[in-house]
């Protein structure tokens, strides 16, 4: 077995690697200058590493097995969390050009980003899992912070990152425990040990669990453990902002995913539980929560918090539907936030961003087209038919439930209604309130294209759903084939 | 085995004296020397198990790095020891209780392990090791750091980079106004450049 065949299936992660450190090595000559050509390279990367991913290999060898996985699961995952990076990093580099603001570390921390969390996502055991987060989670704490010259951009960061080296630490702790009470990191053998004892595992191995829980309900800010999401929304710079609402939210919940269907599956009477109650504290502040809230990013991470509830209830049905339900729902939420981000990004009120939610008022008038793809996102979020979010929703309930879970089910249709409470609020102000002052025309084509495509997917969705199920369902039998 | 322990005494009791005197010494600056010394002796004490790979790795990262870190600290701060020392008296209940508890655990271990020797060594059998006689243990480690555990070390080493990254993109500022040397523009500098020669006829002044 020579290098070339032993490395294959790490391909698109070496791709990343090397290309990144060399554009670094072009950024440290040329200087800001050359920030352009270093984020359209990277986009190209994306899309290369997207191809590779796709049409590579479909299981990892023998050398890599250990650490590496590649399975149907992993390969809908990856690419998605390629797709969302790759959106994110075009919708960044418009943004930093208006601003003048242009550093070329940017666009190289999220593909470092990237890469951990694709490291993430493929991991087989608890160490490669615990490195692919930290690589994931550090590029982010530089990315929150990244103008460093406003206040609650270092706020932001600093905040991000002394909560996520807890999380980072609690995991890390759980991962010992783990290690201590059963004797192996590896994924299968993990299985395979609980699988022996009779699905028990004994309570220093129950707590690491829940710590790991707690680590990983904390990267996919789950209540109560969203305290940041909140914070860091808001100061980090927009596109960053769109960035940790696409990507690393799709990598977190793959691995929690991963983790409570591979190694603790048959630990199911332990963590569901804890899921439920996340999932239902996470619907009740997404909903309740973001009706107080005025500022556009702040508003979209409850939202985001209230999409977490709804994917934890897909988790704790612990069936092979409730899996293939959550990753339709990511797909769907991930197109989703690209397209209310691309709008958010879009509109600028004398060269700024607009901040607050009551700068859209009359905006159909001013704008209509946009205002027209921002009723589409938000009447999805809500989950209204025909949109892409309601079956999205649609899928989550059926799960729960086939599973018999019907308290959660029906906690989380009442906390929909109450949600679009606040969806419906955004579009009457666009549509029926007075323009109180005139948006800036969007002058970004790129911008225009991608929440054009965006708004065409969820306006189109129902014409075909089964499209994506069908990945969604091949991922999912490959995550419970070992149960 | 007579000079091993006389190493091992020497190394111990330095150490315990060097470590008495972190906490004791009236300048912050000899504790963080007296710490190196600390650093020194345990290296010292780990060569004396066999432990190479440990010694070295205590040399350059606690004294090389750990160390010298804290001693820019220690003189950058400023710190008096008047003030730390102030809370000696009321800190000591619960110091010397966490110290107490400790020493506690350490016994019950060292008791554990000498009652029931298996109790380590099954665990330490199951874990593949190799010959110690045949390989240092510096090479046992590399031969799986780089082989078995090649993708998480250069996983490892890329969230370095990405440390030192952050490290510099968010501290380095560009400053304005700061005259930099230009090797270029100085050298390719000629005389017709900068050089005007003048007649001034007298009394008249001269319009630059």
């Amino acid at each position: 077995m020579n290098i070339v065949n032993i490395l294959r299936p790490l391909l698109p992660e070496l791709l990343l690697a090397i290309s990144g450190m060399v554009l670094l090595i072009v950024g440290a000559f040329k200087g800001n200058n050359a920030s352009r050509l270093i984020s359209q390279c990277i986009v190209a990367l994306f899309a290369i590493a997207i191809v590779l991913t796709i049409f590579g290999p479909k299981n990892s060898n023998d050398i890599l097995k250990d650490h590496f996985t590649l399975d149907p699961f992993v390969l809908f995952v990856k690419p998605l969390i390629l797709f969302g990076s790759m959106i994110a990093t075009i919708m960044a580099m418009n943004y930093w050009r208006n601003e003048k603001e242009e550093r070329f570390e940017f666009s190289i921390l999220i593909l470092f980003a990237t890469l951990g969390m694709m490291v993430m996502v493929s991991s087989n055991n608890l160490i490669a899992l615990y490195l692919g987060l930290e690589l994931q989670s550090l590029c982010l704490y530089i990315l929150a912070s990244f103008r460093k010259k406003a206040l609650r951009s270092s706020e932001a960061g600093l905040k991000y990152f002394v909560l996520g080296a807890l999380s980072s630490g609690f995991l890390l702790y759980g991962s010992s425990l783990i290690y201590g009470y059963a004797g192996s990191i590896h994924f299968e053998q993990l299985d395979q040990i609980i699988k022996q004892t009779g699905a028990t595992i004994s309570i220093g191995g129950t707590l690491g669990l829940v710590m790991i829980l707690v680590g990983l309900s904390f990267k996919v800010s789950a209540v109560p453990f969203h305290m940041w999401t909140p914070d860091v929304y808001e100061g980090s710079p927009t596109p960053v902002t769109a960035f940790f609402a696409i990507a690393p939210k799709v990598a977190a919940i793959a691995i929690f995913l991963r983790l409570i269907q591979g190694p603790f599956a048959h630990l199911v009477h332990q963590w569901q539980q804890i899921i439920i109650v996340l999932s239902i504290l996470s619907m009740l502040v997404g909903a309740f929560g973001a009706i107080q809230q005025k500022g556009i990013k702040r508003l979209l991470a409850y939202s985001s918090i209230g999409h977490v509830g709804y994917l934890l209830m897909g988790f704790a049905t612990g069936s092979q539907k409730g899996i293939e339900a959550v990753l339709v729902y990511l797909v769907i939420y991930v197109i989703m936030g690209i397209g209310t981000f691309s709008v958010v990004l879009a509109l600028r009120r004398q060269g700024r961003l607009i901040h607050d939610w009551a700068d859209l008022k009359g905006l159909a008038k001013s704008h209509p087209g946009a205002a027209f793809l921002m009723a589409v996102f938000m009447f999805s979020m809500a989950g209204i038919p025909p949109l892409a979010g309601f079956f999205a929703k649609l899928y989550i309930f059926m799960a729960a439930i086939d599973a018999q879970l019907y308290t959660l089910s029906i906690i989380g249709v009442v906390t929909s209604v109450i949600a679009a409470f606040y969806y419906l609020r955004i579009i009457k102000m666009m549509y029926f309130d007075e323009v109180t002052s005139s948006l800036d025309i969007m002058s970004s084509r790129t911008l225009r294209v991608i929440m054009v495509m965006a708004g065409v997917f969820i306006l189109c969705f129902f014409i075909k759903p089964d499209f994506i199920a069908h990945y969604a369902r091949l991922a999912a039998t490959s995550l419970v084939v070992y149960q | 085995m007579i000079l091993a322990d006389i190493a091992f005494y020497l190394f111990a009791s330095l150490m315990i004296f060097a470590a008495v005197m972190v906490i004791s010494s009236r300048n912050p600056v000899h504790s963080v020397l007296y710490l190196i010394l600390a650093f020194f002796n345990a290296a010292g004490l780990f060569m004396l198990c066999g432990a190479e790979f440990l010694a070295m790795i205590l040399m350059i990262v606690y004294v090389g790095a750990v160390a010298v870190l804290f001693l820019f600290v220690v003189m950058m701060l400023d710190v008096t020891v008047t003030e730390a020392k102030q809370g000696f008296l009321k800190y000591l209940p619960i110091g010397g209780a966490i110290g107490l508890i400790v020493m506690a655990e350490l016994i019950f271990v060292m008791v554990s392990w000498m009652t029931n020797p298996e109790f380590l060594e099954t665990p330490l059998k199951a874990s593949p090791m190799p010959d110690l006689a045949q390989t240092s243990n510096t090479k046992a480690l590399g031969l799986i750091l780089y082989t078995d555990y090649f993708y998480l070390f250069e996983v490892a080493g890329l969230i370095l980079l990405v440390a030192m990254i952050g490290a510099i993109v968010l501290t380095m500022r560009e400053r304005v106004g700061v005259k930099r040397q230009n090797i270029s523009n100085q050298v390719s500098r000629t005389r017709e450049d900068v050089l005007e020669i003048k007649k001034v006829a007298t009394g008249e002044g001269i319009n630059l």
